[in-house]
């Protein structure tokens, strides 16, 4: 997993019928010192993440078991929000 | 998943028995900001995509469970067309 901050989100009308109801939002990953650290990624929402929020996402098809039994067509999903993280 | 424009399309006659009928497209992944980046892939459109389109691209082992795509040789597929990007950061 990794973690990230939540920049936006996509909006898409026409898409595959499993991903109806599915949350689309903008994950910017994240380095220690909370500077972007690679591509913008697009992840499926199951958590009730909102703009700003410091998010842990999953990568691959594992992105889909919040979901299931719908095999639902994702491969980066966040599956949790931030409250606080440290490095000792 | 990533963000990618269409900007063509492959025709490909011999080819694996599970990948016949399928519509194949060349994308070029974008920023949400609509700026390239990476290199252009080979993408399965399984909703009707055209050339011009930003799309929602899934890619791995999850582009196999995009309609109609199961145990299909595939490892990106176009599954949706983007309205609109928000970004407030």
């Amino acid at each position: 997993m990794n973690i990230g901050r939540v920049i936006g989100n996509v909006v898409v009308t026409r898409k595959d019928a499993n991903l109806l109801g599915v949350t689309l939002l903008l994950v910017q990953p994240l380095t220690p010192n909370r500077q972007p650290a690679g591509r913008t990624i697009v992840a499926a929402d199951s958590v009730g993440a909102g703009v700003g929020e410091e998010v842990f996402f999953v990568r691959g098809k594992e992105a889909s078991f919040p979901f299931y039994p719908v095999e639902t067509p994702v491969d980066a999903g966040i599956v949790g929000i931030v409250d606080h993280w440290d490095l000792g | 998943m990533l963000l990618a424009k269409i900007v063509g399309t492959v025709v490909a006659t011999r080819k694996d028995p599970r990948l016949v009928s399928s519509k194949l497209l060349v994308a070029r992944p974008i920023d949400p900001r609509g700026k390239a980046e990476g290199s252009y892939l080979v993408a399965v459109d399984t909703v009707e995509a055209g050339v011009g389109e930003t799309v929602l691209i899934v890619s791995g082992s999850s582009a196999r469970m995009a309609s109609g795509m199961k145990d299909c040789p595939v490892d990106a597929v176009v599954v949706g067309i983007v309205d609109e990007i928000e970004v407030n950061e």
